[in-house]
């Protein structure tokens, strides 16, 4: 059953020749108990699209259904049963970390008991049963981050609303966030996630698409994505001579892309690349199978984004 | 796209809870919030209304202590809500993301603009009446006109929140602020007759002040604290009702232009 289905979204801002489109034309859908991931570099339009499947923003064209509802015309039930966990934290500096989450139930029309009933639960899924009473400036990052996530889950959403969940934190606290949100996917939960981790976006999502200027460039698993447009290997070459010798031996890949010192050698066979290397003195090399970051920059180029 | 900024505002019970998280917040620091908003109109009063006073007797034929607490008390509940709906809104708009906490909710925006213009209100509502009692206890105001203060002074506070929000909206930065306060606020108290009468004033500043909702507000305020009957009470009521609802509409619409982008 699809729970989020955007068809035909069309965005852009300004007037004249200072018009510029943000969401160029993207169409996806989000099955129940499904993690979906929009991938792009900064400025791809994927806050744009979030903000515009919320009915925060109104549209230039296009058909938004989430959980049933139309949006933007009827945003408000439709939040009624989603999750929103956003980029910027936005957590209520004057409450505790309890305060937080029964202040925040109320908005979505839930009363004192009803949140009371949820509140051992969520305070205990996002391990901070014993900051309950701390006030916000006594948390870590990462802390915030779970608070936040369990605030997004009090009216016990159907659908949830990621943007850069993990962005900022360090690597124990991204797996905790992690392993969190594969629990709320088990328990048939949905999830819709911004990023640019790919490691993230291939450990959770079961389905993702790329974003790039506005218009979505690829979308499937990310197994499928990555035997679709990448070979299946990848050997990243380092060293002084690097380069030199990647321009010397480019007929051993099937594809060589440089950043800086590195020379990334894509191929589906690389025996004979891996021999070549192996009598040549002064590199290093890893040879790893093909990842969703190679697939990444292949369809978003390597050129910075600001 | 721009007509849906311009629709009227569609007013729901949903601005409830938020104006409960602000009430929750000020609970917290009510006592110190209190004093604060006494404490400035008291200084005033006993600088001006003792000092000055001693050497004025009286105004219109009453003491001048009584004739400023009278005006004060409007100026007072007007700087309280200007306060809370700038420095403060503007802190849960701009600097703590709350508004857009909330907008992930099933809030609007016209909820949230609703919810801090009363909220704005009922706080400075409460120090007004916290003010009222320390005239009361000066032994000012014992009139039974004095009933009437408190819901006019919550018109005073929603009218120059809707106006304050509306100035919210189009600021960068804090200290936009202190040019409404500087350029609009500061002349319009010595142009409504708190301090002395408009009648001092050269006549066509006089016409000026005669549209100023400070100065409908002192002019329903102060006689009811003298114990008189205001006269003109219609065209001054809907002169503040007029600020009010204008200045919510454009506060609604430059919200909306500002965070629905």
């Amino acid at each position: 059953m699809t729970i989020l289905t955007v068809k035909d979204l069309y965005k852009s801002y300004g007037d004249g020749d200072a018009r510029h489109t943000v969401v160029d034309g993207i169409s996806f859908s989000l099955e129940r108990g499904e993690c979906f991931g929009l991938l792009g570099p900064n400025g791809a339009g994927k806050t744009t699209t979030l903000r515009l499947c919320l009915g925060l923003t109104v549209p230039d064209r296009g058909r938004i259904t989430l959980v049933g509802h139309e949006v933007p015309a009827d945003a408000r039930l439709a939040r009624l049963r989603i999750g929103v966990v956003p980029q910027m934290d936005s957590l209520d500096p004057d409450f505790t970390v309890e305060e937080n989450i029964y202040v925040y139930g109320r908005y979505f029309g839930m009363s004192r008991a009803q949140v009371r009933a949820r509140i051992d639960w969520l305070l205990d899924f996002s391990s901070l049963t014993a900051k309950r009473h701390a006030r916000i400036g006594e948390l870590s990052g990462g802390m915030k981050r779970r608070l936040t996530l369990a605030r997004s889950l009090v009216n016990d959403p159907d659908l949830i609303f990621m943007d850069e969940p993990t962005t900022g934190l360090d690597p124990q606290a991204r797996h905790l966030i992690w392993e969190r949100l594969k629990a709320l996917l088990v328990e048939g939960k949905s999830l819709l996630l911004t990023t640019h981790f790919m490691d993230e976006a291939e450990r959770l999502c079961d389905r993702l698409a790329v974003i790039d200027h506005g218009r979505l460039i690829a979308q499937g698993s990310p197994q499928a994505l990555i035997a679709e447009h990448i070979e299946s290997q990848v050997v990243e070459v380092f060293g002084d001579n690097a380069s030199q010798w990647a321009r010397r031996s480019s007929h051993l890949a099937d594809r060589i892309e440089f950043s800086g010192e590195t020379a990334f050698c894509y191929t589906d066979h690389a025996e004979s690349l891996l021999q070549n290397l192996a009598g040549t003195e002064g590199l290093r090399y890893l040879h790893r199978p093909a990842n969703l970051e190679d697939l990444f920059l292949k369809l978003t180029g390597r050129d910075m984004r600001d | 796209m721009a007509s849906i900024y311009y629709q009227p505002p569609r007013f729901s019970l949903r601005f409830v809870p938020l104006w409960q998280r602000n009430f929750l917040v000020w609970r917290k620091l009510a006592f110190t919030s209190v004093v604060g908003n006494i404490a400035e109109p008291l200084i005033t009063l006993v600088a001006f209304g003792y000092g000055l006073g001693s050497m004025l007797q009286r105004i219109d034929g009453v003491p001048y202590i009584a004739y400023l607490a009278s005006g004060a008390i409007c100026m007072s509940v007007m700087m309280a809500t200007t306060f809370e709906a700038l420095y403060s809104a503007f802190s849960r708009m701009h600097v703590q993301k709350t508004w857009d906490a909330l907008l992930n909710t099933p809030l609007d925006l016209d909820d949230i603009v609703l919810a801090e213009m009363l909220w704005a209100a009922s706080k400075s509502l409460i120090s007004g009446i916290a003010i009222l009692l320390v005239l009361l206890a000066l032994g000012i105001g014992w009139y039974p006109g004095a009933m009437l203060v408190p819901p006019l002074l919550f018109l005073v506070g929603v009218t120059f929140a809707s106006i304050a929000l509306a100035i919210n909206a189009l600021a960068k930065g804090y200290d936009f602020f202190t040019y409404y306060f500087t350029l609009v606020l500061t002349p319009m108290i010595f142009l409504s007759g708190v301090y002395y009468p408009v009648t001092q004033l050269p006549g066509w500043l006089q016409v000026i002040a005669g549209y100023l909702p400070l100065s409908a507000a002192v002019h329903l305020v102060r006689p009811l604290l003298l114990g008189q009957m205001p006269d003109q009470v219609l065209p001054s009521l809907l002169l503040l009702l007029a600020y009010c609802a204008a200045g919510f509409y454009l506060a609604t619409v430059l919200t909306r232009r500002r965070l629905l982008k």
